[in-house]
């Protein structure tokens, strides 16, 4: 299997990047190569193991749905790049 | 006398005797750092007066008798966690200018037990690499021989601890990025258990890998500071409910009736001979302090770092998505729609580690893909994980080498991802596994610089693996040497 940079390029968008000519063609390349090493996953066959979705075994962990304080929304707009006081600004979407 | 040098337990005896305060601490840290930081490069922020402010606070708790168990020692901090008013950049342009409205539970914790901060050190871009050259702001340098890699993605955390411009500090381990440093620059590191320390406002790399642990001068240290940072947090549903034992204790004990296994795996082709040597010597010393020694196997180890290169970016890939130039973080003022907003930003403010992950982590998990990397990967960590459960039936801790080689030179290896991906190889697995695992320092190349022991335990046994660490270390006794031309 080979990675285009067509391919890359269609990642890229979904992942929201820019990528220029040459970092696609890089990527195309490293990406290869990359897939090309973890392709030895399929040296063992898996078709009876689960798959892990966490490291240690643990059960839900619930908790009271009570109210507690929360960030105030000054502290919570203190990082926006663009903000009116109340809410983050964005350009016009719809 | 050179106050920095010394270690947390020393430091509090002759706080709490009073032989010394602790803004006299703090100021004679601070030279240290003045002295040598132009050299070492580990610190991002630094925060001289906030840390002075801090050590006059721990003075008056340590007359009225009130001081916490860290109270007075200052502390480095690894820029992923977040600290409340300090900037936190997780070495990213993206978020260069990003200041916390909240403290990390780990630093909640640190800050409750008395610790000063000083300021937050250098790392990888987002945790993600092995040298600490992907940080935005220029790499920190290895104290021992400034031409070489500090190790990563701790690494501020491992250089600026082995340069004493700390007492100690906390770092992360996502694949080895507290051990690996840690080895590199000769002191101690330990990445917890998953679950054992609180994860919340530790800015996320890879979920279910990401886990904070101690960088410090011993591993008496260590365990001090593991008795801090330990516990449950309802604000991580990933911590977990047990007890938190008095770690040090567990250090007072032998190896009598201890079993070390020798996993055969680690001692792979391409392991440098010098890293064997120094390695062997570890064991042997083990030995000596009453271990019984066996040969044990892993046989999937081998397949840890494709199963990683994997699931870390695919996870990656989703936690980055948040980076979006709108809540926080760069935005790219010259865009007109959403759209271009999110695509400006990231692609400036993000450096090519973090955008090949992403793309990485994109494409496995992408329409049609998923099934064979992720899914694929899911179920050879399930195997990698029994491995050890199979080996902790017959053994009780695990010794290896951390890293295959010692520190390379800065620059050596950065146009080459997968030679680098490959070097975790030893480092990984506990990750994956989810199991605790330390660096002590056992020896030095002939070029003098650092080399670590493994020392690996399963689920919540921080205890044994302290305490094999503590008697390697009696043994070697070289954790005091430091490096002599910084």
């Amino acid at each position: 299997m080979k990675i285009t940079p067509q391919e890359i390029s269609h990642v890229a968008n979904l992942a929201r990047l820019h990528l220029s000519r040459e970092e696609t063609e890089a990527m195309a390349l490293q990406l290869d190569e990359i897939l090309t090493y973890v392709a030895k996953l399929n040296e063992l066959d898996t078709r009876s193991v689960p798959p892990t979705t966490h490291a240690i075994s643990i059960v839900n962990a619930f908790r009271k749905d009570e109210v507690k304080p929360s960030l105030p929304r000054d502290k919570a707009l203190a990082n926006g790049p663009k903000q009116n006081g109340e809410a983050f600004v964005v350009p016009r979407v719809i | 006398m050179s106050l920095h040098r010394l270690t947390i337990h020393e430091l509090r005896e002759m706080l709490d005797g009073r032989q010394v305060s602790a803004v006299e601490l703090t100021r004679d840290v601070l030279q240290r750092i003045e002295k040598v930081e132009d050299r070492v490069k580990a610190y991002i922020t630094l925060d001289p007066e906030g840390a002075l402010k801090r050590a006059e606070a721990s003075d008056a708790e340590l007359k009225k008798g009130t001081g916490g168990p860290l109270c007075g020692i200052p502390f480095s901090i690894k820029d992923v966690l977040c600290t409340d008013g300090m900037r936190t950049t997780c070495g990213s342009r993206i978020l260069e200018n990003f200041v916390p409205p909240y403290d990390a539970t780990a630093i909640v914790k640190l800050k409750a037990a008395g610790a000063v901060l000083l300021g937050k050190v250098s790392m990888d871009e987002f945790a993600m690499g092995s040298t600490s050259e992907n940080c935005a702001f220029g790499p920190p340098r290895n104290p021992w021989d400034t031409e070489y890699i500090c190790g990563g993605s701790s690494g501020g955390s491992a250089a600026s601890v082995a340069a004493d411009e700390c007492i100690a500090s906390l770092g992360t381990d996502t694949g080895g990025s507290i051990r690996q440093p840690a080895s590199h620059c000769g002191v101690v590191g330990l990445k917890p258990t998953y679950g054992r320390v609180s994860r919340y406002g530790l800015v996320a790399f890879a979920s279910s890998l990401d886990q904070a642990g101690p960088l410090t001068k011993d591993v008496t240290d260590c365990a001090l500071m593991m008795n801090v940072i330990s516990g449950h947090d309802a604000k991580d549903s990933t911590s977990v409910d047990q007890k938190v034992p008095d770690y040090r204790i567990a250090l007072t004990e032998g190896l009598q009736g201890t079993k070390v296994g020798i996993p055969r795996e680690y001692f792979i082709k391409g392991l440098d001979p010098e890293v064997e040597t120094a390695v062997r010597q570890g064991i042997n010393s083990l030995r000596e302090a009453g271990a019984e020694i066996v040969e044990v196997s892993l046989p999937h180890n081998d397949y840890c770092v494709a199963v990683y290169y994997i699931v870390a970016p695919a996870e990656a890939s989703s936690n980055l998505a948040r980076y979006d130039g709108v809540r926080y973080g760069f935005r790219d003022r010259s865009s007109d729609t959403l759209l271009d907003i999110y695509k400006n930003s990231r692609s400036f403010g993000f450096g090519d580690e973090v955008k090949r992950r992403i793309i990485i982590g994109t494409y496995a998990l992408s329409s049609g893909y998923y099934d064979a990397y992720y899914k694929k990967a899911s179920q050879v960590r399930t195997l990698i994980t029994e491995d050890f459960k199979k080996v902790f039936e017959t053994c009780d801790v695990l010794a290896s080498p951390v890293t295959p080689t010692p520190a390379w030179k800065l620059a050596e290896k950065i146009d080459d991802p997968l030679s680098l991906y490959l070097s975790d190889i030893l480092t990984i697995s506990a990750n994956l596994a989810g199991i605790p695992g330390i660096s002590v320092p056992c020896g030095f190349s002939s070029a003098g610089l650092p080399i670590g022991l493994q020392i690996q335990a399963s689920h919540f046994q921080e205890e044994k693996l302290l305490r094999a660490a503590y008697n390697l270390e009696q043994r070697m006794n070289i954790s005091h040497l430091r490096p002599k031309n910084l």
